[in-house]
């Protein structure tokens, strides 16, 4: 990765959840078109640091920058970095009361600030990109949980974001709606786009990541290029971790 | 029918023989102990009444306070939604001040009695705001203007239109602390990650109210919305206690003069009874249909 710019600095954050302490000196960098999945047992910080990257969590302490702009409380900077970072959430969270058309177009048109027209072009383009563009007029809840977490994508992408987060994209999916979703996301990460993911995909995971990140207990216990982590990870809590995964 | 015969189990036999009885008892009561004179064919007269001068069928008492009734509860329910969007937005804000403000004004008028909220309001504000604004002045020149007839089909008497105002104000001002409420569970029932969604895309915190989390509220609190507005129309009869003319206050005026006490307040209450029950089928109906459009 080097030579190639930082896109996301994580440095020295913390995070609390009243007494629990869900992220403990957490340093992470991460490069433009670099795609990172983080893993790890429940309860590891693994969501909680990916929602503190677009803010959606405050960290307790420490310091985060977004395509250069550093991540404080004031608004306009948050608004700013939100539109450059795409989210997918497990619950997917499109918008019961409107079409998948006016999900998409919401967004570029309140934020981008572009024509009707254009967005319904968008959106279009990108539901294409996700293999759905013939579901443009129903309601979410009118489609399968792998097309609903695919119209999500499309959401994030129709605001033409730098740096895309996913949390757990395919944990609430059922078993037989995983691949096309993860199907997506390999193509998405053909297409040079950066990308955080949390996921317990670890097919996925061998197949895009540049980098792992095995996290437990709050704290980043291994980062290492997938060939070395899934041959010889480092530490014993990573090797357990694996063993217990992997081995169906 | 014959179906609703076979469904008869003894246990509604026995229940429908109670029930007959217990009004059998009370009726036989009063009619033994009482030593009243039913004379319920002066009641019409005081529903529609012929006018010998002008020829021609005119409302009387009861008629005139059911349609003041219905007015006053029409316009106390726009202003209480008004108010109570604001205050159920207030209560859910991020602004400490705003929500402890708008909490105070719910707690306030939750826990006085009505009664005690509209002396107070009626003795203390509604004189004053109505000196103030000059509204009898204005009611009065309105009266003798060219579009009075307008007026007087919005509002009714002129003159009593000082009186209707505070009735509406103190109307809508309690109700709205029950509309904040309703609308705030409505706010707050829309889930964490639609907002967190909606956050993400970089919406601001108005266009996340205004197209993501209101409309949704919206279709969730109109059913509590609607039972609210029921509540409204039968809580408009304790303003009578502030010389409002409506339904109960002429109620009131047409025992004093008839003594007709029983026949009066039957009709009166039958005619609340009709306007709230017809009220409730209408929304139960839109309800039904706004439900099978959602599905469409």
């Amino acid at each position: 990765m080097a030579g190639r710019r930082p896109i996301i600095e994580i440095r020295n954050v913390d995070k609390y959840f009243g007494e629990f302490q869900a992220l403990n000196d957490v340093s992470l960098t991460i490069h433009a078109g670099e795609r990172v999945v983080i893993c790890g047992p429940s309860g590891s910080g693994k969501s909680t640091l990916l929602r503190c990257i677009n803010r959606l969590e405050e960290p307790s302490a420490g310091r985060l920058t977004v395509d250069g702009i550093e991540l404080t409380g004031a608004k306009d900077t948050l608004r700013r970095v939100r539109t450059e970072v795409g989210m997918v959430f497990q619950q997917f969270n499109l918008f019961p009361h409107l079409t998948v058309l006016e999900n998409l177009t919401l967004g570029p048109m309140r934020v981008r600030r572009i024509s009707r027209s254009e967005a319904t072009e968008r959106a279009r383009k990108y539901l294409d990109r996700v293999h759905i563009p013939e579901q443009a007029e129903k309601y979410p809840s009118e489609l399968s949980g792998g097309q609903q977490q695919r119209v999500a994508i499309a959401r994030s992408l129709c605001m033409e974001p730098r740096i895309m987060l996913f949390d757990e994209p395919t944990s609430a999916l059922d078993p037989e709606m995983i691949n096309e979703v993860l199907d997506v996301m390999v193509e998405l990460a053909g297409s040079g786009m950066t990308m955080v993911c949390v996921t317990h995909e670890m097919g996925f995971a061998r197949k895009v990541a540049d980098t792992m990140v095995f996290m437990d207990e709050g704290e980043i216990v291994e980062s290492s290029p997938p060939d070395a982590f899934f041959s010889r990870p480092s530490s014993k809590r990573c090797r357990q971790f694996l063993d217990r995964i992997l081995e169906h | 029918m014959r179906d609703l015969i076979r469904r008869l189990t003894w246990l509604d036999v026995v229940l429908l023989a109670v029930v007959a009885a217990a009004v059998a008892w009370v009726g036989l009561r009063i009619q033994g102990t009482l030593n009243y004179e039913w004379r319920w064919e002066i009641i019409p007269n005081y529903l529609l009444r012929f006018d010998e001068q002008n020829g021609r069928w005119v409302a009387n008492l009861l008629l005139q306070g059911l349609v003041t009734t219905v007015r006053i509860a029409l316009y106390a329910s726009v202003l209480a939604l008004a108010l109570g969007v604001m205050i159920g937005i207030g209560r859910t804000v991020k602004n400490l001040t705003v929500r402890m403000l708008a909490r105070t004004y719910v707690e306030l008028l939750r826990n006085i009695p009505p009664v005690v909220v509209i002396f107070i309001f009626f003795f203390f504000l509604s004189e004053q705001l109505i000196v103030a604004f000059n509204i009898e002045g204005w009611a009065r020149g309105i009266a003798q203007g060219d579009s009075a007839g307008a007026w007087t089909f919005l509002f009714g008497d002129m003159r009593l239109f000082p009186s209707m105002i505070s009735g509406v104000v103190v109307l809508a001002l309690f109700e709205s602390a029950f509309v904040g409420e309703i609308v705030r569970a409505g706010i707050e029932s829309v889930g964490r990650g639609q907002r967190e969604a909606a956050g993400s895309l970089g919406l601001s915190r108005v266009d996340e109210l205004r197209f993501v989390v209101l409309p949704q509220a919206t279709r969730r609190v109109l059913p509590p919305l609607a039972n609210q507005f029921i509540s409204l129309v039968k809580d408009s009869s304790i303003i009578s206690l502030i010389s409002v003319q409506e339904l109960t206050y002429k109620t009131v005026e047409l025992v004093s003069s008839t003594r007709a006490i029983f026949e009066a307040w039957i009709t009166t209450a039958l005619l609340y009874f009709v306007l709230c029950f017809c009220l409730s089928l209408l929304f139960r109906r839109l309800e039904r249909q706004g439900r099978t459009e959602m599905r469409a």
